[in-house]
């Protein structure tokens, strides 16, 4: 609980107040697919904090399609919140209301407790954006479009060149912006949206173009920044990486929130089944299938895939039969949730 | 004060109110913002708790003294300013959003010679096609020499062409080359005219008998009954270069300016560059006046560049006395200009066609402003329709100051009229701006 004492917005009443329950009790329908596992549960976790962001029934339709279809969360200080969803789930759109740069068809957004539309300078000092296309000033190089970005806001020349540093572009300062490959172009756009030290951070697939290396390196930097309590809300198709860095996911498709809870909540609330798998004939089929618990057995390319709720007498049979080796138990991720959810279907 | 109060029926979820409230962290004084259910709270009618402060503004962020993560921790909160203009702020974003056009502007190899020398080869061409278009001078075949022929040599009335025989003068009278051919003998002085051109005809015979007069009076020593007075009054009747160079110059101004202002908006709100300005806390007038900035700094470097050409002596340009006042009118018009271009940049939504209505306006204008030649031999109906373009004013101004030798009263008009013009067509367009277009 202690990275939240240094959050600047932090309950009234003082510290002392802190760990008591929160006195903001919400109706269902503004977190819908929020069980009481979900929301709930996941605030006491977080401990005090403030309310960093209310989305209220967004609806957004472009022509005739509906973009963003009753979007309602929110997002407490100090959160890291995941958005995730396939193409075109709305997303961008979604965010980009949050934000202030377009305005919903309905419902309404509270940012840091101002309406982000119209447009309001003071809120601007206090997010800070990753767009998903980024853009740039032309013929500039790195280090000019940091600086010029940077200055905007009132920082200094030396935080430019720290944020450099930070998203590993030093090398590159001198660089012209048409020269840059398309990671390091996202990880400038990525420097210019932290360079003001926000309080909500909004990353729109930040590690879509990165190398593995930068991608790491970037979890880094945003573990850092919550730390500090700072608000963190992002969307990305990596789900092992949503799984590992978000308090928070919300899953969303056609423009709606099918689920919302912390990334683990909703693997548990999945109660898919453990796959344990062994090369083939390891072990006799027969002799598997007969372990109490074991809810699938399927031989394919040479390995044989053992599906159950409890892996426990089946790992032990397997060790009986001296099939250890090889031995790979795979248990249910945010993919399969999210595959569950969303279907396998493409998106247009 | 009192706490700011949503209005229930717009402002979405009925259950809440925002109500400020003093911070925990004693270090730091400043207001929160908290989310709190009406029924758990008295300030659902409006009671403020004490210690309350008002919602806006919110004062600086106290600098970090977290040390988590060291690199991060450098970095020094911006100081916040609200809506209230926080001049500091205004200048510094000012300055490097002009310098960061200028580099943009200056690295651009293929604008930056279409904005400099591509006019300038308007200067060059028009200055080379009527150099020897000495407005009112009149040629005229000479053979022989004599005191006439100096005298009239240094009258610097007419050109002279010097001829070796009088036969051959005669014959260039009789093609048309010339109205009139004067023919030196001793003490003889014969003119040989053409009746088909009556005018000239008519003033070489005025001229020639005028100096033929006063030669035979100079060699009688005897003193002139009536003394002429006669000193050169500046006219319409100007050298080509002089009025070419005002009128070429206003036009690379006023296309610079448009185009300038047009396609820095328009491309930047293509490639979403606007989109991410306007992510920041900087005004739509900072942004445009730091490219205004830059179109100024255009406009004076075009000047300079198309005095110094006209100056050269195949040009011949002579600025009058106060010239430098040159600098307010350009200012002036590039503030016209410039707004025309935000005005064309706020609805065209491609560079192409944002361009293409920029060039057909600005020729349009040259043609109809008296950028070529001067305004007032063209017929009436053109005079009075340029009074209505700003192009006119412009180079009424830059004539009067640059070449006409006239003061600041001869700017008095233009630059009330164009003033005008560029606060309503920047009224107009600020009212069409928009941030992005997806
Ligand atoms: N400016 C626009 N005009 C019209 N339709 C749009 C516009 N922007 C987005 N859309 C449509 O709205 C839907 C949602 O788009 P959005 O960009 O929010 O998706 P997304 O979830 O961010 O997708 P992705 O994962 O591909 O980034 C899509 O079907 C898209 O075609
Ligand atoms: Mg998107």
């Amino acid at each position: 609980m202690e990275q939240f004492a240094e959050s600047r917005y932090v309950r009234p009443g003082g510290p002392n107040e802190q760990g008591r329950g929160r006195s903001v009790s919400l109706p269902a329908n503004i977190c819908p697919t929020d069980g009481a596992m979900g929301y709930r549960a996941h605030m006491s976790r977080l401990g005090d904090a403030g309310t960093a962001i209310i989305v209220h029934e967004l609806r957004k339709r472009y022509g005739n399609h509906q973009a963003v279809d009753g979007v309602s969360f929110t997002v407490a200080e100090g959160e890291f919140f995941g958005i995730l969803g396939p193409n075109g789930a709305g997303k961008t759109t979604t965010l980009e209301i949050i934000e202030g740069l377009r305005e919903p068809d309905s419902g309404s957004v509270w940012l840091l407790g101002h309406r982000p539309w119209p447009r309001k300078k003071h809120l601007l000092r206090r997010i800070g954006v990753q767009l998903q296309a980024s853009s740039f000033f032309e013929r500039l190089t790195v280090k000019e479009q940091l600086e010029t970005v940077a200055s905007l806001y009132g920082v200094g020349r030396g935080t430019a060149a720290d944020m450099l540093e930070l998203v590993g572009l030093t090398e590159k300062a001198d660089t012209r912006e048409n020269k840059l490959s398309g990671g390091q172009r996202q990880r400038l756009s990525i420097a210019c949206a932290l360079a003001h030290d926000p309080d909500i951070v909004f990353l729109d697939e930040p590690t879509a173009a990165l190398d593995p290396q930068a991608r790491r390196n970037l979890w880094d930097v945003l573990r850092a920044i919550r730390e500090r309590g700072k608000t963190i809300v992002y969307t990305t198709h990596h789900l092992d990486e949503a799984e590992e860095l978000c308090d928070r996911v919300a899953i969303m498709d056609h423009g709606q929130i099918l689920a919302m809870a912390p990334p683990a909540d909703l693997v548990r609330g999945l109660a898919a089944p453990t796959r344990v798998l062994v090369p083939a004939g390891a072990v006799p089929l027969e002799r598997v299938r007969s372990v109490p618990g074991v809810d699938e057995v399927a031989e394919e390319a040479g390995t044989l895939t053992v599906s159950t709720r409890t892996p426990a007498p089946v790992l032990a049979t397997l060790a009986q039969q001296g099939a250890l080796d090889g031995l790979q138990v795979r248990s249910a991720t945010l993919e399969d949730v999210f595959l569950h959810l969303t279907g396998r279907r493409y998106r247009a | 004060m009192s706490a700011p109060r949503r209005d229930r029926r717009r402002d979405g979820p009925p259950e809440y109110v925002w109500v400020p409230s003093p911070l925990v962290h004693a270090a730091s004084d400043q207001p929160t913002v908290r989310m709190r259910h009406p029924a758990a709270s008295s300030t659902s009618n409006g009671v403020v708790p004490d210690g309350v402060r008002s919602l806006e503004p919110p004062e600086a962020p106290p600098p970090s003294t977290t040390d988590l993560s060291s690199r991060i921790q450098q970095r020094t909160p911006p100081p916040e300013a609200e809506e209230q203009p926080d001049n500091g702020a205004w200048i510094n974003s000012f300055r490097s959003l002009s310098a960061a056009m200028a580099k943009g502007f200056a690295r651009d190899k293929v604008g930056v010679f279409f904005t400099f020398l591509f006019p300038l080869m308007f200067l060059v061409v028009f200055g080379l096609l009527f150099r020897d278009d000495s407005a009112t001078k009149t040629r005229i075949a000479v053979v022989g020499d004599g005191p006439v022929v100096a005298a009239l040599q240094r009258a610097g009335a007419v050109d002279l062409e010097r001829m070796g025989s009088a036969t051959e003068a005669v014959a260039k009278v009789q093609r048309g080359d010339v109205p009139a051919a004067l023919v030196v003998n001793g003490n003889a002085v014969q003119l040989r005219f053409a009746a088909s051109n009556q005018t000239e005809a008519t003033t070489v015979q005025g001229l020639v008998g005028g100096v033929v007069d006063k030669v035979n009076l100079a060699s009688s020593g005897r003193p002139p009954a009536v003394k002429l007075d006669s000193r050169q009054v500046e006219d319409s009747s100007l050298k080509a270069i002089q009025f070419i160079t005002p009128g070429t110059l206003s036009l690379a101004v006023s296309s610079s300016a448009i185009l300038g202002a047009t396609l820095t908006l328009v491309s930047w709100r293509r490639k979403q560059v606007l989109r991410r300005l306007r992510l920041a806390p900087v005004s739509v007038a900072t942004v445009l006046t730091s490219r205004l900035l830059l179109s100024i700094g255009i406009a004076v470097v075009q000047a300079a560049l198309f005095i110094g050409v006209a100056s050269a002596p195949v040009f011949g340009l002579r600025l009058s006395g106060q010239w430098y006042l040159a600098l307010p009118m350009l200012v002036v018009g590039t503030l016209a200009f410039f707004s025309i271009g935000m005005l064309i940049g706020s609805f065209a939504k491609t560079e192409e066609s944002a361009g293409a209505l920029a060039n057909l306006l600005v020729l349009t204008m040259g043609f109809l402003s008296g950028t070529f030649f001067p305004i007032e031999k063209a017929p009436e109906w053109l005079q009075t329709v340029s009074k209505l373009l700003p192009l006119r004013y412009l180079v009424d101004g830059l004539l009067g100051v640059m070449v006409r030798g006239q003061g600041v009263e001869a700017l008095t008009v233009p630059v009330v009229a164009l003033l005008l013009f560029a606060i309503v067509v920047a009224l107009i367009a600020s009212q069409l701006f928009v941030w992005d277009d997806a």
